[in-house]
């Protein structure tokens, strides 16, 4: 497919719009998707915000043995990320089916916590759950890529995660509505977010198109290239393992791993925060809410500032606010207004790099493979992050927790500029 | 399928939908109004006033869980009566210890966005002392057999949008100074006469000895390890593998706690044991089932422990030495404190 495959989209500066052409709006297939993700976080939100309340609170359970079951999750979150994304190119057609099972199988989880009293069982329902997330993730980034015009993938990717994050504000807040309301009901709020589960898998269904035509590119990048020829019945796995013999995404892989094994986890950051800030304890569990917020406000500006000066420049750029915000948390400066400059800081970063980091990899993909290219580069930096968690948790061990920061921002530092190497602006060849 | 279609199908889904979540809420609602009325088999609850320092025998403290207008508050009944009337104090708590006329207490704030938590050191009176704010949900708390000391753990989340990790924070205040140390984790850790040092380092469920030593839990690498507290020093020092919610004997010589079984059943892995400090000999009870409280002793050779119940959690008691079998003391309670 020519248009994946077309240059010049986010390496360098994208082209001016063709004359007399209106910026397009965000397409329809986007704000559906945008609409499902919301009303699903709504969902999985609600349940995660009142989860350890019921668990301690409700059944009267220890719920320590949770956190051990966290780090297998991710790993076969990642595993099953990349075979959701395989399995969705296949035929190029199956991206809503895929995404919808996975939409399905996490609402599925909803009502069977209802029924679920012990630690094991919870466990298996919220392994289900990522299950259903990892199927989802890929497609959905597919669909999102080949619903709109490559020039402006970077805000509609905006789009998608500021919609994604505003359902997951919205989550607790409704969960904690439902509790306060039935007076420690937890079974209603597993009950309504399973109904909000339910509504979003509707949305997909009605409102998000079976099959995506890729959008049409824009006049000015078209011309001269050759008619695209019709696909092929459907991509083997090898196929799906070739992608990385494509330079663009085995640079573009290779940087987001790298730079995800040096990006300290959230939970590690507050709590660093936390503790070099002085923050009083019961402060804590608001820090996570400060980058949520300044994510969601910025995921749109940042995503369509990539569109113009570049997706690749504006993930390394995102990465280079990390590392302030890292420096900040390590320097003398305390107190309240330091603790917001780093949350501002991060939630930049995010805004910066995540839907940006996608979209990115759009271009790198062709149509055809979107599902596996996304969830390539997408398990990549997730299993990336995991390693990081876990040698962040042994160097802290070893050396505190600020010397452990300051290794990694150095690590950073140097894996930020192989990156910038890596990812330089290509000289435009003809294919 | 047409736009209009899909619409009126999505209108129809979010009305159907909406009232089966509507349903849900006035069901829990309904239901929890059920609570406030008094159960027909439950024991007999009336409001009085209660004393942490009592004038008429040995009683018990509990945290009523029998429905009624006074349910989750403090009550006490008389020792020997356990079953009887309960005298409920107007004092709600998720979780609560006393001795030697202090008491603490957890509680929850419920807000506008969000519960919040709080400890409350009560005098013998239950009058408010001193307020703390507490990081996470209740989960443990206990008094130094002098009244000197309190100890309370939560549980910590991240929060929602941090994932399904969950951590725990012990604080030790010393009620004549309110001097409080607010994470035991910040002790040195002493390992087999060597510092220990590690960043996922969890401790909870303290009991003290006296007004300077402790025994409590601490989590490290998937592990438990029962360790003696030395707030002095600062320090915890290892003694014991595989030991969760230490509760010390009232001679101090032996430490009941839940151990996690080979071969027990994951979703019900610990049973309770006890532990000679002397001989560092560890013997099962004779309750079988698995525990996941805080035990108390009740005198030197009973221990008293929570199992879930038809309303939240029941009383159980059985023998330290491994001999006879577990007992019912007290239905709709938890969180047990002998007073006297």
């Amino acid at each position: 497919m020519y248009l994946a495959d077309s240059r010049g989209t986010g390496v360098t500066a994208a082209p001016d719009p063709g004359p007399g052409r209106r910026p397009a709006a965000v397409p329809a297939t986007v704000l559906a998707l945008g609409a499902v993700s919301l009303v699903t976080d709504v969902s999985s939100e609600m349940v995660t915000a009142v989860l350890p309340l019921y668990v301690v609170a409700g059944l009267g359970l220890s719920p320590l043995g949770f956190g051990l079951l966290d780090g297998i999750n991710n790993g076969v979150g990642a595993l099953v990320r990349l075979a959701g994304g395989h399995l969705a190119d296949g035929g190029g057609r199956r991206h809503k089916t895929v995404a919808g099972l996975g939409y399905a199988l996490s609402a599925l989880c909803k009502p069977l916590l209802l029924l679920a009293h012990t630690l094991p069982v919870i466990s298996a329902v919220l392994a289900a759950d990522r299950t259903g997330k990892g199927l989802r993730t890929a497609p959905r980034d597919a669909m999102i890529s080949l619903a709109t015009e490559p020039r402006h993938r970077g805000r509609a990717f905006g789009v998608h995660r500021a919609m994604d994050t505003t359902g997951a504000l919205l989550g607790p807040l409704v969960a904690f509505a439902v509790l306060r309301a039935t007076v420690d009901g937890y079974d209603a709020v597993f009950a309504v977010s399973g109904c909000v589960a339910l509504l979003g898998v509707l949305v997909l269904v009605l409102f998000v198109p079976g099959h995506i035509a890729p959008a049409p590119a824009p006049a000015t990048t078209a011309p001269g290239r050759p008619v695209p020829s019709p696909e092929p019945a459907r991509p083997t796995l090898r196929d799906a393992v070739g992608l990385l013999r494509r330079p663009e995404l085995r640079a573009l892989t290779l940087c987001a791993t790298l730079l995800g094994l040096t990006t300290v986890s959230d939970s590690f950051l507050y709590l660093l925060l936390q503790r070099e800030g002085d923050l009083p304890a019961h402060l804590f569990p608001l820090l996570p809410l400060g980058t949520a917020a300044v994510f969601l406000l910025l995921a749109l500006p940042l995503g369509a500032l990539a569109d113009r000066a570049g997706r690749r420049r504006l993930f390394l750029a995102g990465h280079g606010v990390l590392l302030l915000g890292y420096g900040l948390v390590l320097s003398p400066w305390h107190g309240a207004p330091a603790v917001v400059a780093v949350l501002v800081l991060h939630g930049t970063f995010y805004a910066a790099t995540d839907g940006v980091l996608a979209a990115a990899t759009a271009a790198a993909v062709p149509a055809r493979h979107q599902g596996a290219g996304q969830a390539l580069v997408g398990t990549g930096q997730a299993l990336a992050r995991f390693a990081c968690s876990l040698a962040f948790g042994a160097a802290w061990g070893l050396w505190g927790g600020r010397t452990a920061l300051a290794v990694t921002a150095g690590a950073l530092a140097v894996s930020a500029v192989v990156a910038a190497f890596v990812l330089r602006p290509v000289p435009e060849v003809s294919p | 399928m047409s736009r209009t279609v899909r619409l009126v199908i999505l209108t129809l889904a979010v009305l159907l939908l909406g009232s089966v979540g509507t349903g849900a809420v006035l069901y829990a609602a309904h239901r929890s109004g059920l609570r406030d009325q008094q159960q027909a088999d439950g024991p007999a609850v009336h409001a009085g006033t209660v004393s942490l320092r009592p004038t008429t025998g040995r009683r018990l403290v509990v945290r009523n869980l029998a429905w009624g207008p006074h349910r989750d508050e403090i009550a006490t009944v008389p020792a020997d009566d356990p079953q009887g009337p309960r005298t409920a104090s107007g004092v709600k708590c998720l979780r609560f210890h006393a001795a030697a006329g202090t008491g603490i207490c957890l509680q929850a704030v419920h807000g506008a966005l969000q519960d919040t938590y709080r400890a409350v050191v009560l005098d013998a009176h239950l009058r408010e002392l001193r307020r703390f704010p507490a990081a996470g949900i209740p989960t443990r708390a206990r008094v130094s057999p002098s009244g000197h000391l309190v100890a309370w753990t939560v549980f910590v989340s991240g929060d929602s949008y941090a994932g399904t990790d969950f951590s725990t924070r012990t604080a030790v205040v010393d009620t004549r100074t309110w001097a409080i140390d607010d994470n035991l984790e910040n002790f040195r850790v002493i390992e087999d006469g060597r510092p220990y040092r590690a960043a996922d380092i969890n401790v909870w469920g303290v009991t003290f000895a006296d007004d300077d030593r402790f025994y409590a839990t601490l989590a490290t690498g998937g592990r438990t390890h029962l360790v003696r507290g030395d707030l002095a020093a600062r320090t915890l020092t290892t003694l014991h593998d595989n030991v969760e919610c230490p509760s010390l004997s009232p001679d101090g010589t032996r430490v009941a706690y839940k151990k996690r079984v080979a071969g027990a059943s994951s979703d019900a892995p610990w049973r309770l044991y006890v532990l000679d400090l002397r001989t560092m000999k560890e013997s099962p009870t004779a309750e079988r089932r698995s525990v996941d409280d805080q035990a108390l002793w009740a005198d030197a050779s009973t221990l008293v422990y929570a199992l879930p119940g038809d309303y939240g959690s029941d009383l159980w008691t059985v023998r330290a030495d491994g001999r006879g079998t577990a007992r019912p003391l007290m239905t709709s309670a938890v969180a047990p404190a002998y007073l006297g």
